[in-house]
């Protein structure tokens, strides 16, 4: 009992030092979210707080935490409470498995990938819960129209899993990179790294597909009643969320912890190092994507969805597996 | 050892207790959201067994995709009346299908759990962990060779469910407008454009 104690102990103090990097990153990605923004529509962006306006976004968290907390009188209590939480907790919960590099993981799982899959998939109840608990028409119609569009991107997603998986022969994360050692999959599989970074943008219902959250059509969504520190808690949940799509897709596609190239100056480098950049070169794309395209219409959306993205990454999942086993190039599993 | 079983009581615990709420409970949403608070329980518990795959295809399937459709279902149409008036209601016809169907599996998990009872080496949970493979490369090893077939079967069924699904649902309906991509594309000026002479003080009339 004590031992366990002890090992309960250590995982706790470990968590700690990986979640609160975390947070502090969410709230820098923010600030470079918003400044590139600006900087794409020859605004300054947030430039007063701080160096560069680097602490804007802690002004921003102090200024939600000391708003008052506004619940509806019609809402649901508990579960319009439970929401934000959900949100945050999930998008929070899936970094255990993300490897930084091969030995700077938490959770070394068996099953990193579908892990990974389950709690993204997860993310959907946080926004529903808000929308119904907050018994008003445009909350509900926003978590309407999220649940459907995460739940359409959710499928392309999982094929274009496969499609890795069936090159690697494994689900586990750190396999997964370390398969990419002679090659980054960003290269055979491109267009599958094209179609992932669009769901992305669809799962975390960023722009061109914040449908949910359209302002002139929904006011904010999901989070119209929400106000204060809850909002600040969705707020959060959201951008660990797009931080964590970034991170999947840089080890799905570009080799995770590996270096560019496995030559003297590069690979001295440490491996959390390659992975930040990665994730941060993502979300870059994921700024600029914001600042520079217009907002889709929702029947559009399903049909890129449903008629376009589904049809194409199943062929091309055919069209992997075939080649793999006509070259005999299929990940041998030793029994 | 002790700490394992702590957390087995936890999980089925409340798995259980989550189930009971699922039925007792009066509003709809809530026995949906303790619906998914079993299927989490549930899978935690296949995680602890060390059947990982399965739980976390438990998560994928159930919570992420079933039970989103059921609290869509529950959120649009108004089923928390048609559940007040099953408690209250007098004619509750669902009552005598709802019984077969209790009792059809309270007979079909007795033939299960007993089987396993009578020949204890049927299929011991322990096989799994001991094993070397991942249970996910063991089941897939299993899955795509010996039971290709039922695997392949299953699918067909699922895709002529879905079928029969949509085709049950279709309806076509006149008066909408549909956007063509392609028509919009092969648009060109000759095509797009029309000059038209309009006589002062009369309108334009454009047929569509």
């Amino acid at each position: 009992m004590i031992e366990y104690l002890q090992i309960l102990g250590e995982e706790v103090y470990k968590i700690i030092f990986f979640i609160v990097p975390i947070l502090v990153s969410v709230a820098m990605i923010v600030w470079l979210d918003r400044r590139v923004w600006g900087l794409v529509q020859k605004r300054r962006g947030p430039n007063v707080v701080g160096p560069f306006g680097l602490f804007q976004t802690l002004a921003d968290a102090l200024k939600y935490i000391f708003k008052e907390i506004i619940i509806p009188a019609s809402a649901n209590r508990i579960v319009f409470i439970l929401a934000p939480i959900v949100t945050m907790t999930l998008a929070l919960v899936a970094w255990a498995v993300i490897p930084m590099s091969e030995s700077l993981v938490l959770a070394d799982i068996n099953v990193g990938v579908l892990y990974l899959f389950a709690v993204s998939s997860l993310g959907v109840y946080g926004i529903i819960m808000g929308g119904w608990a907050s018994n008003s028409k445009y909350p509900f119609l926003g978590a309407i129209r999220s649940a459907a569009q995460m739940v359409s991107y959710e499928v392309s997603i999982g094929i274009i899993i496969i499609n890795v998986l069936l090159c690697v022969g494994s689900l586990n994360l750190n396999d997964i990179v370390i398969a990419q050692k002679e090659l980054w999959y960003v290269i055979p599989l491109f267009p599958m790294f094209v179609i992932f970074f669009i769901s992305a943008l669809a799962e975390t219902n960023r722009p061109p597909f914040d449908l949910p959250e359209a302002e002139a059509e929904l006011v904010a969504g999901y989070q119209t009643e929400y106000s204060g520190m809850m909002y600040a808690m969705f707020w959060l949940g959201e951008y660990a969320n797009i931080l964590l799509m970034c991170a999947m897709g840089s080890i799905l596609f570009l080799g995770g912890w590996l270096p560019i190239l496995d030559i003297y100056p590069l690979n001295i480098i440490p491996a959390p190092i390659w992975m930040i950049t990665k994730i941060l070169f993502l979300f870059l794309l994921f700024a600029l994507i914001k600042a520079i395209v217009p907002r889709y219409r929702y029947d559009q959306l399903m049909r890129l969805g449903w008629k376009i993205f589904l049809p194409f990454s199943l062929i091309y999942l055919v069209l992997t597996a075939s080649f793999l086993f006509y070259f005999d190039k299929l990940p041998k599993v030793n029994i | 050892m002790i700490i394992h079983s702590i957390f087995f009581y936890f999980f089925s615990v409340i798995a259980i207790f989550s189930s009971l709420m699922v039925i007792t409970s009066r509003s709809t949403i809530n026995s949906v959201f303790f619906l998914i608070l079993d299927f989490i329980s549930v899978g935690c518990l296949f995680i602890m067994v060390g059947a990982e795959f399965l739980g976390m295809i438990l998560l994928i399937v159930y919570v992420g995709a079933v039970a989103v459709l059921f609290l869509f279902v529950v959120m649009m149409l108004n089923v928390a009346e048609q559940k007040q008036s099953w408690f209250i209601g007098k004619k509750s016809t669902h009552i005598p299908t709802g019984l077969i169907v209790s009792v059809l599996i309270l007979l079909e998990l007795l033939v299960v759990v007993g089987g396993w009872k009578y020949k204890e080496n049927v299929m011991s949970s322990s096989s799994l962990i001991i094993s070397e493979t991942s249970n996910t490369h063991q089941l897939g090893l299993v899955m795509y060779t010996d039971y290709i077939l039922y695997f392949q079967l299953a699918g067909i069924v699922l895709l002529l469910a879905m079928i029969g699904a949509i085709l049950l649902t279709f309806r076509e309906r006149v008066g909408v407008k549909k956007q063509s991509y392609i028509n919009q594309i092969s648009r060109n000026p000759s095509t797009a454009v029309e000059l038209v002479e309009t006589k002062s003080n009369q309108g334009v009339k454009i047929d569509d």
